[in-house]
């Protein structure tokens, strides 16, 4: 067995933790790109429409996101779709993260005052047009501290991935425990890597909410 | 041919009967008040009149137009009836300038340059002309009560509603807004406000409506009107609000 010395250590856990960084950039960009959709979906007034995302989102709210994670990785090789642990986490990380952004965004649509739709509506904005021009605007300034807040949810779920055996920060940080034998001074600097990627975007998302609470 | 006609409406919120069958004829220029208890209907039948709300039964006309919920046809209507709210609405992300000229844009297809004439002119008329690039922040609530007239104003409406427009505001600010009430009457402007201000609706309206309990119970010139109720109720509503 080779001998690592602290800084190989540091090192590996560094070249690991791209892959969190990574693993949470796409979790986080498709999160929003389906939790837009569900959100417009959400806000739609359509029952059909309404109904099914507020199915979805009590799914994934009410059950463990490891579930999620085992359901996709080996759900859907059942199904005899071979499916890395990359791709089912990146998946199982989208659906998840979606669920939330959805829930935040339609509680920022809906705290935009009715007063705001009763007058765009009596000057002639159609649906669509409300949205782009006095819904959104309004409530994108709400939804950017929180939004910010969940992507530290984000980073801290795909922890999770490594329980598939994906090679990220957790999972580097098991497999140098297991070469070193030295569980407190390798899980100190996981611990430490996560919260160096975590603690700027609370930071970010306080200053932020402050920041525009004040603006209004 | 009266530019609002109010045929027999009624309306219902599940088994709550609001509206138990309006009949009004509204001419142009006309400029008329309607008063009465609050939770008589007055808000629900202005609602009714632009399509904000839809009516359970009955059929209103404005300008021509039949009022349905509908979106295209709210959009139609918005053409011809301005409403202006107790509560403002402005779009505070947007400055007064910006405020105005959106509807005009978006609905009637006007480039920037001519939306920005219409801003302009109709900022004069309410005596705000200074505050075109200003927030509604940065405005007092009079300031901001005559912004949101002079967008409802940018839409060209022939009939404007007032859903108690003064009410939210401090005491010293409502005559500010009156008084650009008044030069609209006076430039024939046709107006249907729910309103407190009895001398505003006895010297500058021409018509008092008042409704109790989803009815229309009295109407008529307004100055023979208040001062002479035929009913209890118009005579108890008058004494308390005097
Ligand atoms: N959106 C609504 N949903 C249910 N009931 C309503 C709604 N709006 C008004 N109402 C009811 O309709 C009645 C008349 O209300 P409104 O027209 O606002 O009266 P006013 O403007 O004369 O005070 C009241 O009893 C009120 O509770
Ligand atoms: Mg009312």
């Amino acid at each position: 067995m080779s001998v690592f010395s602290d800084w190989d250590i540091l090192r590996n856990l560094l070249l690991a933790a791209r892959w969190t960084v990574v693993l949470s950039l796409i979790a986080f960009a498709g999160g929003a790109t389906v939790g837009l959709l569900l959100t417009m979906m959400q806000v739609s007034g359509r029952t059909l429409l309404v109904r099914f995302t507020r199915l979805y989102i009590e799914l994934f709210q009410g059950t463990p996101l490891l579930m999620q994670l085992f359901l996709v990785f080996f759900g859907l090789s059942l199904m005899g779709l071979e499916v890395s642990a990359w791709f089912a986490a990146a998946l199982a990380l989208t659906l998840f993260s979606s669920a939330y952004l959805t829930e935040i965004w339609r509680g920022c649509i809906e705290s935009i005052p009715r007063g705001q739709w009763e007058a765009s509506r009596c000057l002639g904005l159609s649906y669509f047009e409300i949205m782009r021009h006095i819904i959104l605007p309004q409530a994108l300034k709400v939804a950017i501290a929180p939004t910010v807040g969940f992507s530290v949810q984000i980073v801290k779920g795909t922890a999770l991935a490594s329980i598939i055996g994906f090679v990220e920060l957790t999972k580097a940080g098991t497999m140098l425990n297991n070469a070193t034998f030295e569980p407190f001074k390798v899980f100190g600097m996981v611990a430490l890597l996560y919260f160096l990627l975590c603690y700027p975007l609370s930071v970010a998302s306080r200053k932020l909410e402050r920041k525009l609470n004040v603006a209004r | 041919m009266s530019l609002v006609s109010i045929n027999n409406v009624h309306k219902y919120y599940g088994s709550n009967h609001v509206l138990k069958g309006i009949n009004l004829e509204i001419g142009a220029g006309e400029v008329v008040s309607i008063i009465g208890r609050s939770g008589s209907g007055k808000s629900t039948l202005l609602r009714c009149i632009n399509g904000l709300e839809a009516y359970s039964e009955g059929g209103v006309v404005v300008d021509q137009m039949e009022v349905v919920y509908d979106d295209r046809q709210i959009r139609k209507l918005s053409k011809s009836v301005g409403m202006v709210f107790q509560s403002f609405n402005l779009f505070p992300h947007l400055t007064v300038g910006q405020n105005i000229m959106l509807a005009p844009k978006l609905v009637r297809k006007l480039p920037e340059s001519e939306a920005k004439v219409i801003a302009q002119e109709v900022l004069a008329k309410v005596g705000l002309a200074e505050k075109i690039d200003s927030y509604p922040a940065e405005l007092s609530g009079g300031q901001q009560q005559r912004v949101a007239i002079a967008r409802s104003l940018a839409m060209n409406p022939k009939v404007l509603l007032c859903d108690e427009i003064t009410s939210a505001l401090d005491p010293e600010l409502v005559g500010e807004v009156l008084k650009v009430l008044e030069d609209l009457a006076a430039e024939g402007m046709t107006l249907i406000l729910v309103t407190h201000e009895m001398n505003f609706a006895r010297d500058v309206g021409d018509r008092v409506i008042f409704m109790h309990q989803g009815l229309v119970w009295e109407e008529g010139d307004s100055k023979t009107v208040l001062a002479n109720p035929q009913t209890p109720e118009l005579s108890k509503f008058i004494n308390a609000v005097l």
